[in-house]
């Protein structure tokens, strides 16, 4: 209860810090202002594509692609992911294979590959771009509240 | 793929990974966690984004969510979610969550045009409260209205149609959802006499051919494109046909895709009807036994202000809804206008393509799954659109049974559940029940114990409608609730912020966070969202599923459900109801709203005990009773025995949601056809009972053009929609740093042909103008859409990239939908000197 309330303490930070409420300037998020101005578009992001491993929200998120797949065919002949990611070919590439549960039908049954529910890997697993968020956002690692002192950044909030 | 690069990257992966997240490696494994730590409180809830209606299971600790993963045990997804529903354990925590009341204000009081400032519930709702009655004492009940949402829980939704209907006494309620698939809704009562789907998702794995109707499923319903992929891959024989007016992720998986001019879908569904006809493939029995012909009204015009040109010269856009008695000979004869050449002629398609489309309709052997959403809905022939794949499957008899299966998709998690059975629309009541039949509303009345005469017949304000009258200064008191109206509706510059903005309205906006909408309004109020609240919603297979509250809203912010009951109370009858029905109703003169509305013994006659000890309920304490309960029994009295039963309340936190009608414990999974459904007499094999005759109708309609189509100087189709990552306006999504880091800002797809013409470069600045507002978006000519010559697309999230500036207020004179997908713009470089600005 003292950590909710010391959440929501912490959320209304910007709103009694500032004279005006909305200070930081996010029109992706608010729009411009006043609405009928026009805003210039900023230049598009550039894909990430250092292959650097990302860590996980949380256990079952998908994990984010840590290079570029544009081009990457995925249609009724081809899945261009799976020549990295599939069991075979991981010795290889290096790359992980898809995960144990990406073998399972929707009965539950394992199958030999890749489950055709499983197909279309982009669904769930999306490549990042070099673009800043607009908004921090709070969420709560779950090692943090169990061992703060491990991550003593989170560990504050 | 350079290998040699790949790998040497790989061995230095870790360690470059530990020292940018400032983390020290562990020396052992004596940070494992044991015992306690490692519980997580598990929760089962539906996805709050689409109208697929995904099971999650949601993780909580300490009061928050740390979680989320598919739920195995959900029918509808088996333990899978889409992108957007993995990061669902983080659209709760953006950092600029709304959390106190803002109003805007002046030396200490409210002011249309002065600055947001925090107040109290008490104050907000005080200066609102007299708004509202300032409005209702000089205007009437016409005057007040609210736009509410298909994201509204049940109980929410139904809580506001009280409010406003029996409270307010109007009728100028409409959903979100009026944007989304009002066609469909509307179709269905002129077809089948009843709302919502005969099938259910079963019948993707019964199909033999998927065919999609301008549905991009890949993007926009993953976790149904799962099945029918499944369903695809899995069993060779199994066809996709994909029509589409640009390519995209779903096209890339579909056997056929077949890319037409926007707006031609009539004439190819027509041509499908006609080849059914000429050859043989009509099941004659089935017709004869089950349906009825009729001819529709033409000229319908194109639902913009009638002293628009367009309306003025429309022969029946008075009556756009009228349809006349006909025959099979008519019918096929207005079909038979319909050729493979007029149809390949108007669509672009070639005509052997067209062919094999039509056989998989045709032949009996094939179970068809036809599938469609946005394309068809928003479109200024929605209603006809959707009529047209119901007379394909109605003329072949491939309907209502496993497999052969006209299916609506749905946008938004309730749209069935909260606007479409709750009836928030500005025509409907409970239970396919409308306004305007005296009956009804007597039926209505009986049941929320109100007395006679306190619903208004007159049908209110539709969407498009209720900001045409803020702009007009006819409608006056607006309360938007759950939605993100100034982003979303079409035409913004010219037909909906100057209402908001108009000084002669107070606009309230109850929202998660500050959206668009919210900047504009007068007052802003914090919501509770997903699961900071006791929840139901109705899924696009008519499954209804439950939510438990699992953990608390931030700050002050509180649900829709406890605003709008709250508000309530600061109303009494004799503010709002007209002094002869109180006169002829004594025992209600000087009662709250909240007293006759929410405390008439049905909504409040379940304790605070019956709720589930595990879980708290913030409504329920603030009222003290089980509100959601009491709300939901209520409504529930409508539909039971009629077609719509819903079952017990407690029965829905137990199970994954149940399918309605839920008759005697059991779900109906096939409406219409014997054995499935028990509302079906026995021996009659299949009843569309939803018709007093118990047939459904065939409505011949033609092909007319669009209300704006390019032309020498807007030279551009412009179509809009969403992308996979974002989920309408992105108020949820651009909040999740992996959700905006995927896809951050809305881009505008053309063709690299029209682009080359243009001189314009792949990342370039550019203007995107129509006749009626303009943005500036950046071009791409890769990606995952594919966009023919001619036309362009963008989405509508980016609240900097407002394309709906752009669009054109037309909508289907029907249904009062608006064709988000059709109008012309053209495209140009931004000057050289605001591109410098950018840099």
């Amino acid at each position: 209860m003292r950590r909710s309330i010391f959440a929501a303490l912490i959320s209304l930070g910007p709103c009694l810090a500032a004279g005006v409420i909305f200070a930081q300037d996010a029109p992706r998020l608010r729009g411009p202002e006043p609405f009928t101005k026009e805003t210039p578009a900023p230049p598009m992001s550039r894909p990430i594509t250092d292959d650097v491993r990302v860590m996980r929200n949380y256990p079952d998120q998908p994990p984010v692609i840590p290079h570029a797949i544009d081009g990457y065919a995925m249609d009724l002949n081809a899945n261009k992911c799976m020549s990295c990611h599939a069991r075979k070919f991981t010795e290889q590439s290096q790359a992980p294979m898809i995960s144990v549960t990406h073998y399972q039908d929707r009965a539950g049954n394992t199958l030999g590959g890749l489950s055709p529910r499983r197909y279309v890997c982009v669904s769930c697993h999306v490549s990042q771009t070099n673009a800043k968020p607009l908004v921090e956002n709070v969420f709560t690692d779950m090692d943090a509240m169990t061992e703060p002192e491990r991550q003593p950044e989170r560990g504050r909030r | 793929m350079d290998l040699t690069r790949r790998t040497l990257l790989k061995t230095q992966a870790a360690a470059a990974a530990a020292a940018a997240a400032n983390v020290t490696l562990p020396a052992s494994a004596q940070n494992i966690l044991t015992g306690e730590d490692l519980h997580l409180q598990w929760s089962k809830a539906p996805c709050r984004f689409c109208g697929t209606g995904c099971g999650v299971m949601v993780g909580v600790k300490d009061g928050k969510v740390v979680a989320t993963h598919g739920d195995m045990q959900a029918e509808v997804n088996r333990g899978l979610n889409c992108v957007k529903g993995y990061f669902l354990s983080k659209i709760m925590y953006g950092n600029d969550r709304l959390t106190q009341p803002l109003m805007r204000m002046k030396n200490g009081q409210f002011a249309k045009d002065g600055d947001f400032q925090p107040v109290s519930w008490d104050q907000a709702f005080d200066e609102m409260a007299r708004q509202f009655k300032r409005v209702l004492k000089e205007k009437g009940p016409e005057a007040v209205g609210m736009f509410g949402s298909g994201q509204w829980t049940i109980w929410e939704g139904y809580a506001a149609s009280k409010l406003m209907r029996a409270g307010f006494r109007t009728n100028n309620l409409d959903p979100n959802a009026r944007h989304c698939m009002a066609s469909a809704a509307v179709t269905f009562i002129r077809t089948f006499g009843m709302d919502e789907p005969m099938g259910c998702y079963d019948d993707f794995e019964n199909a033999d051919a998927f065919v999609l109707w301008g549905s991009n499923m890949a993007e926009m319903h993953p976790i149904l494109w799962t099945r029918v992929t499944d369903r695809r891959l899995s069993h060779p024989h199994v066809r996709i046909a994909t029509l589409s007016t640009y390519e995209h992720r779903t096209t890339d998986l579909s056997d056929m895709a077949l890319i037409f001019k926007p707006n031609s879908d009539l004439a190819i569904m027509n041509y499908i009807a006609n080849y059914i006809i000429q050859n043989g493939a009509v099941n004659r029995e089935f017709v004869e036994k089950h349906c009825n012909f009729r001819l529709a009204n033409t000229d319908i015009g194109y639902g913009l202000r009638p002293e628009n040109v367009l309306e003025q010269r429309a022969q029946h856009a008075n009556d756009a809804q009228v349809s006349s008695p006909s025959s099979f000979e008519d019918y096929a004869k207005l079909m038979s206008q319909y050729t493979v050449e007029k149809a390949s002629e108007l669509s672009g398609i070639p005509k052997e393509r067209l062919e094999t489309l039509a056989r998989l309709y045709a032949d009996p052997k094939v179970k068809v799954m036809s599938l469609w959403t946005m394309g068809f809905n928003q479109h200024v022939r929605g209603v006809w659109a959707n009529h047209m794949v119901y007379n394909l499957h109605l003329l072949t008899g491939k309907i209502a049974e496993p497999g052969n299966s006209p299916f609506s998709l749905t946008g938004q998690p309730s749209a069935c559940g909260t606007a479409r059975e709750v009836g928030t629309f500005s025509h409907r009541l409970p239970a396919d029940m409308v306004v305007n039949n005296p009956e009804h509303r007597k039926h209505a009345e009986e049941i929320w114990k109100l007395p006679h005469g306190v619903l208004p017949e007159k049908i209110g304000y539709h969407a498009v409608q209720q900001d045409r009258m803020l702009k007009d200064g006819k409608l006056n008191a607006y309360w938007i609730m759950c939605n993100n109206n100034l982003q979303t509706a079409p035409n913004t510059n010219n037909e909906t912020y100057p209402g908001y903005r108009n000084p002669a309205n107070f606009v309230v906006v109850s929202d998660a966070y500050p959206t668009v909408t919210a900047m504009a309004a007068d007052l802003i109020l914090p919501a509770a969202m997903w699961v900071e609240k006791e929840g139901a919603y109705g899924n696009a297979e008519r499954r209804t599923h439950f939510w438990h509250q699992l953990v608390n809203a931030p700050g002050d912010a509180r649900s829709d459900l406890w605003q709008l009951m709250e508000f309530s109370k600061r109303f009494t009858t004799d503010e709002v109801w007209p002094a002869a029905i109180l006169d002829a109703n004594q025992g209600y003169k000087g009662k709250t709203l909240f007293e006759v509305l929410f405390g008439n013994g049905e909504v409040n006659k379940f304790p605070l005990t019956g709720i589930d000890p595990a879980y708290e309920n913030r409504e329920a304490t603030a009222f003290g009773f089980y509100v959601q309960k009491g709300l939901f029994e209520e409504y529930a009295s409508f539909g039971r025995g009629h077609g719509h039963d819903l079952a017990p309340f407690d029965t829905y936190h137990e199970v994954r949601g149940l399918r309605w009608p839920v008759v005697n414990g059991q779900e109906t999974r096939w409406r219409y056809r014997e054995g499935y459904d028990p509302y079906v007499e026995k021996g009659a094999g299949l009843q569309f009972y939803g018709n007093p005759d118990k047939k459904a109708n065939i409505m011949g309609a033609p092909y007319e053009p669009p209300a704006e189509s390019p032309d020498a100087e807007y030279d551009l189709w412009l179509v809009t929609g969403r992308v996979l990552e974002h989920w309408h306006s992105g108020s949820m999504t651009l909040r999740v740093p992996e959700l905006y880091k995927a896809f951050p800002g809305a881009v505008l797809f053309m063709h690299p042909d029209d682009a080359a013409r243009r001189h314009l470069r792949r990342g370039q600045e550019v203007r995107v103008v129509s006749r009626r507002g303009e943005i500036r978006s950046r071009v791409e000519t890769r990606g995952r859409n594919r966009v023919p010559q001619g036309l362009v697309f963008v989405p509508f999230f980016d609240a900097s990239q407002l394309i709906n500036k752009v669009t054109l207020d037309a909508t289907d004179p029907i249904s009062k939908q608006t064709d988000f997908k059709k109008c012309a713009v053209k495209v140009f470089a931004a000057s050289v000197a605001d591109a410098g600005d950018v840099q």
